[in-house]
């Protein structure tokens, strides 16, 4: 695993230049690293210091801070249930303990085919349509345990990858500023 | 029956309404336009007029806000918190994936009012529909010449950018935001002297809106303060998304008169809750999020107005409602929102971090089967430590109210139901 493509790297470049201070950037280019490997390797972290011009420390101070940032491998697919309050009324611990069961790993565990990581959320903001999981932040609201069967499935299969691209992938679609339409170049 | 008035979800069931054209043929952009015809401290007039109350959960005026900013010292920013994670809290990620443009015109007027160098979209990083949303309502309003170098052909230019997260409850705090914003981890500073009017954003002058906040403000410059200020009771104007959850018929996400509608109406209305499910009665709620204090059957009656709900010693806070039924466990409720606050303490202030751990703990003894008799009161005292005198609103020996907030369900509780807490014990001895 490795250093920042070039695609990615040019990337990175763009996103420090949408703030007036580079460091801004770090948090979505850390994203950017994990997008590329799965997860965030060292490699990338001392990559995105040399970019904003910090010590590879600083990247993974700020982004060991953060609960999404992974720093080992982890599965294609992140199934991720939540146990808050709205999820716990109705049934939320008992959609977790399920997906164990159906992936055969505890919370926190990954298949040993790599392809699922199970975590344990806090409340994901889908209250009302609990409960509810993430797959790689993809919401899936008001779901059965069939359901979540069905989805498992369909994950393993190696269908709806539409839906759901792998693990790092958050938006598809890039903010990008054209230089003809950018207010203005200050840096503070 | 109670009908409010759709002003900010109007275009939440439309498959197409996030998308600028339909924007644009509802109405879209029609406000900034006028907005800048007005002078920008007529702006902020209007906005203090319209007495538009913030909307992420401390309820400060948002007109008074953008008051706070001293003269003359530029560059500002605008920093929008779209962090939603308040437990039960469920309607930005709403706003943002289903009527982007509107927030991105509620951005516009704000900055023009408050004379915003820049701005910032802060959205949670768990939602990756929401990013994609924002993202091409973004790059299709540069495309337009709405956002970014001379707007709608004017000498006005702004830039405005999408920026999110990766994790953590904290950053809804707002100087936890822009530190995390600056690349750092998200832990909260010290106020004073850290207002984000005076020392924001890279220490600048900052504005920091939520925004279900800003989503009001195209309404309100289309049709007036005054028109505003009609709906909902005078002192709280406007609609309300409140996020109805947990044991009623018929969970939502519903826009009401903000201020006058009660909670019995919110939760028995056919249009809303349509009764607690399975024809049981209430136990509890949760008024405003997991760190408001909560309510019983004596409230049911009460107006969802700031006023009331304040003097009877909780808040509305981010309009996050949680319903128990007579079946809750009292104490595994209120444990699991404890597990939370110390789960996200973010570790600066000891009262907060090692406090709600040590609660989890006692939890977890109790739930477990081996609490002690001395527990319940050793959760209070631990509970005191954070939060002096467990009063509302709370006192805090910490920097932010994440710690004093973990004090809320246990002491709600406690003081309600301690002989569930007590039942526990028994068990064991």
């Amino acid at each position: 695993m490795a250093r920042l493509n070039t695609a990615n790297t040019e990337r990175a470049r763009e996103l420090m230049g949408h703030y007036p201070r580079a460091r801004s950037a770090m948090i979505p280019m850390c994203h950017l690293a994990q997008e590329q490997d799965g997860y965030l390797t060292d490699e990338a972290m001392e990559h995105i210091a040399e970019l904003i011009g910090c010590t590879p420390a600083e990247v993974y101070g700020t982004a060991s801070f953060y609960e999404m940032f992974k720093f080992h491998p982890v599965g294609k697919y992140v199934v991720g249930v939540c146990t808050n309050i709205s999820c716990l009324l109705v049934g939320g611990e008992e959609l977790l303990a399920h997906c164990e069961e159906k992936l055969g790993i505890r919370t926190g565990g990954t298949t040993a085919d790599g392809m699922f990581t199970l975590e344990e959320m806090e409340c994901l903001a889908a209250c009302t349509r609990a409960p509810c999981l993430q797959v790689n932040y993809r919401y899936f609201e008001n779901i059965t345990h069939d359901q979540a069967d069905a989805l498992i499935d369909d994950l393993s299969a190696g269908k709806r990858t539409n839906d759901v691209p792998p693990h790092g992938t958050l938006s598809r679609i890039r903010q990008s500023i054209p230089a003809d339409r950018r207010a203005s170049r200050d840096s503070i | 029956m109670p009908t409010s008035l759709k002003m900010i979800s109007t275009r939440w069931d439309d498959p197409q309404g996030h998308t600028l054209a339909r924007y644009r043929e509802t109405g879209g952009y029609e406000a900034i336009r006028k907005a800048m015809t007005m002078e920008p401290d007529a702006v902020i007039e209007e906005v203090k007029a319209a007495n538009l109350l913030g909307r992420g959960g401390a309820g400060f005026p948002c007109g008074t806000k953008w008051g706070f900013l001293p003269k003359d010292v530029f560059p500002r920013y605008l920093v929008v918190n779209g962090d939603e994670s308040e437990p039960g809290t469920f309607k930005d990620r709403l706003l943002v994936e289903r009527d982007p443009h509107q927030l991105i015109e509620g951005v516009l007027i704000a900055s023009w009012a408050i004379r915003a160098k820049q701005a910032f979209i802060y959205v949670r990083g768990e939602m990756a529909l929401a990013h994609e949303r924002l993202a091409a309502a973004l790059n299709e309003a540069y495309a337009a010449g709405l956002v970014g170098r001379n707007i709608m052909g004017t000498d006005w230019s702004l830039d405005v950018v999408f920026h999110f997260g990766a994790g953590a409850y904290i950053v809804g705090e707002e100087t936890a935001l822009i530190e995390s914003l600056e690349g750092n981890r998200g832990m909260p500073r010290l106020k004073p002297p850290f207002f984000p009017a005076s020392k924001g954003l890279y220490m600048q002058p900052t504005v920091v809106n939520n925004v279900e906040t800003l989503a009001n403000l195209p309404w309100i410059i289309n049709n007036g303060a005054a028109a505003f200020t009609t709906i909902g009771d005078a002192k709280a104007c406007g609609t309300r998304l409140f996020a109805l959850s947990g044991h009623v018929n018929k969970p939502g996400v519903y826009e009401v008169d903000f201020g006058t509608t009660t909670f019995r109406e919110l939760f028995e209305s056919p249009e809303y809750g349509n009764g607690i499910r399975m024809g049981r009665s209430i136990k509890a709620w949760i008024p405003g999020g997991a760190s408001a204090p909560w309510f019983f059957e004596e409230h049911l009656d009460m107006a969802l107005h700031p006023g009331p709900v304040g003097a009877a010693g909780s808040m509305l806070g981010s309009g996050a409602i949680v319903v128990m039924d007579d079946q809750t466990d009292m104490v595994r409720a209120a444990w699991r929102l404890v597990k939370f606050f110390a789960k996200e303490s973010c570790g600066k202030c000891s009262p907060c971090r090692e406090g709600t751990n040590w609660l989890e703990k006692i939890y977890r003894r109790i739930l477990d089967g081996h609490g002690r008799p001395e527990d319940i009161d050793l959760l209070m005292d631990v509970a005191d430590n954070i939060s002096p005198g467990l009063t509302w609103p709370p006192k805090q020996t910490t920097i932010c109210p994440l710690g004093p907030s973990a004090a809320s369900p246990l002491v709600s509780t406690v003081r309600r139901f301690r002989d569930e807490y007590e039942a526990y014990i028994r068990k064991v001895a």
